[in-house]
């Protein structure tokens, strides 16, 4: 199996000479969603029966809410959701033309609400910045991800695949060990999966509750028994613009349902 | 700050030096057999429980104890005359053996109730109806737990 | 907090129809404890009740064994048009409510 992922990944880095060795061809990535069993896709495939879906239903009270010193609801900037952030959430983290940095949705949330709103930031998996972030990611549902297309994100998505590729922790494992090279095996009874990032925020059964990206790459880094970077730090943002771009082309999910 | 085990020791020693007797009560970490038996017959009393007419769907291999989806049915016609008055559902191995209690009637039409539990462990779980005669029927299924790799330390 | 139910709109009389009723509720058991040791206080939906033009046709009693974010379906006869109304009941004094309307013809 994995001897004919390689001549397949041989021939194609022959015919894609942009595709790196080890990594995944783009007509062999899969989401999350194709390692589950039945009962999980069924728990995500209904809108009335995600629980991912009540995040997004308080995020659409938020956005229409004003708040801050300002006054100021996301709507009377962006008006209707639906139409205004369609497909936004495919396309981050996204370069901020200010900072000259990319940043996440939830981090340019929290810049409109210092910039805009004159509100305080949410903090990292508050209830409130998940269900705003599950509420904006939710509008581009279908759409294919495009993140890191920017050329001024290069950079930044190359930081983020060394990242992925650089082993660490106590059991001396990069990220690449599992989801290039090894997903579709098992890891104590749970399906490897390659780890495209699809449908973040997502509901995790194991949280028994709605999470960030950034919570997954911090409980993948304490499973190799490594330091976690800070919610926010440079590092993480530069891994999940990575796995943004290197998902490219897949459909946004949000809100998935993962075990 | 974690309690180191000399800590831990001087801890209990000064206990014992002070000359009272230490009294340990200690939660059982699981219910036991006995604590679902307790369970089923604070509900069902000393009316026998027939095997049958409950049908249980649960995943026999669940991805994550947190969330298991669960569906209890009863073949019954559902008339004023004959139908299902309550549905009880039990577990073997959590820290408590009851899960839920559904009251149903002939306004249901359908003796039917899904929702999603939560298993410790690898365990029974039984469904026991009431019917209106005040006859008991149950079903027993074994669910399979599986444990996540890497997840998030303990808190 | 958010609710989610599903009712049909429509329905013809004498049909049995699913209800589901999906309702944001973290359901803290009691038997965790926190890193320094500390027991989590129990924080449950002890009650769900769903009621059909005023009458009763579903009530669950639930414990910590349910799942957070509570999920239940159950089923009813449609016999007229009107308002279903669904109650959550838990520990500190918690309560929710939701209605969803259906016609029957």
């Amino acid at each position: 199996m994995s001897a004919w992922r390689a001549i397949a990944a041989a021939a194609l880095f022959a015919a894609a000479p942009a595709l790196l060795a080890g990594e995944i061809p783009r007509d062999a990535r899969r989401s999350g969603y194709s390692f589950m069993g039945h009962d999980t896709r069924a728990m995500q495939d209904d809108d009335t029966s995600n629980p991912g879906m009540l995040f997004v239903l308080d995020g659409e009270q938020l956005w229409g809410k004003k708040t801050g010193s300002a006054e100021k609801a996301c709507a009377d900037c962006h008006g209707e959701a639906r139409d205004s952030m369609k497909g936004v959430a495919a396309r981050y983290p996204a370069i901020d033309k200010t900072l000259h940095r990319p940043v996440t949705l939830e981090q340019r949330i929290n810049l409109c609400r210092a910039n805009h709103q004159q509100a305080t930031p949410l903090p990292y998996e508050s209830r409130d910045l998940l269900a705003l972030s599950a509420f904006v990611a939710h509008q581009s549902r279908g759409a294919a991800i495009t993140a890191g297309d920017d050329p001024q994100a290069k950079p930044f998505v190359e930081q983020g695949r060394e990242l992925f590729m650089q082993r660490e922790g106590q059991l001396n494992l990069a990220c690449t060990n599992c989801h290039d090279d090894n997903f579709d095996k098992r890891l104590a009874g749970a399906p490897i999966t390659q780890g495209q990032p699809t449908g973040y925020p997502l509901y995790r059964l194991e949280w028994q509750t709605l999470g960030s990206l950034e919570r997954r790459l911090r409980s993948c880094m304490s499973g190799v028994r490594a330091q976690a970077y800070d919610y926010g730090s440079p590092e993480l943002v530069a891994l999940e613009l990575y796995l943004m771009s290197r998902a490219r082309g897949l459909p946004m999910e949000t809100p998935a349902v993962r075990p | 700050m974690p309690t180191t085990r000399r800590q831990f020791l001087s801890l209990a020693g000064g206990v014992t030096a002070a000359g009272t007797v230490p009294v340990v009560t200690l939660r059982p970490l699981q219910a036991t057999p006995a604590m679902l038996n307790h369970a089923i017959r604070n509900i069902v009393g000393e009316a026998p429980i027939r095997t049958g007419r409950v049908k249980l769907d649960i995943p026999p291999l669940v991805e994550n104890g947190n969330v298991v989806p669960m569906t209890v049915s009863v073949a019954s016609p559902m008339t004023a005359d004959d139908h299902v008055k309550s549905i009880h559902v039990f577990n073997e191995k959590n820290p408590q053996p009851n899960i839920g209690n559904f009251c149903l009637g002939p306004a249901s039409g359908r003796a039917q109730v899904s929702t999603r539990i939560r298993l410790a462990d690898t365990q029974k779980v039984v469904a026991i109806a009431r019917l209106s005669d005040d006859t008991f029927w149950q079903v027993a299924a074994d669910v399979v737990v599986t444990l996540a790799a890497c997840t998030e330390e303990m808190n | 907090m958010a609710a989610l139910i599903n009712v049909p709109a429509k329905a013809r009389r004498g049909d049995v129809i699913e209800i589901r009723a999906l309702t944001s509720h973290i359901m803290e058991t009691g038997f965790r404890h926190t890193v320094d040791g500390k027991l989590v206080p129990r924080d449950i939906i002890t009650s769900f009740t769903c009621r059909y033009n005023g009458a009763e046709i579903f009530r669950a009693d639930l414990f910590p064994a349910i799942a957070a974010n509570p999920y239940l379906s159950f089923f009813t006869v449609a016999k007229e048009s009107g308002k279903l109304e669904f109650e959550w009941i838990g520990d500190n004094g918690y309560s929710s409510t939701a209605s969803a309307s259906i016609t029957v013809e």
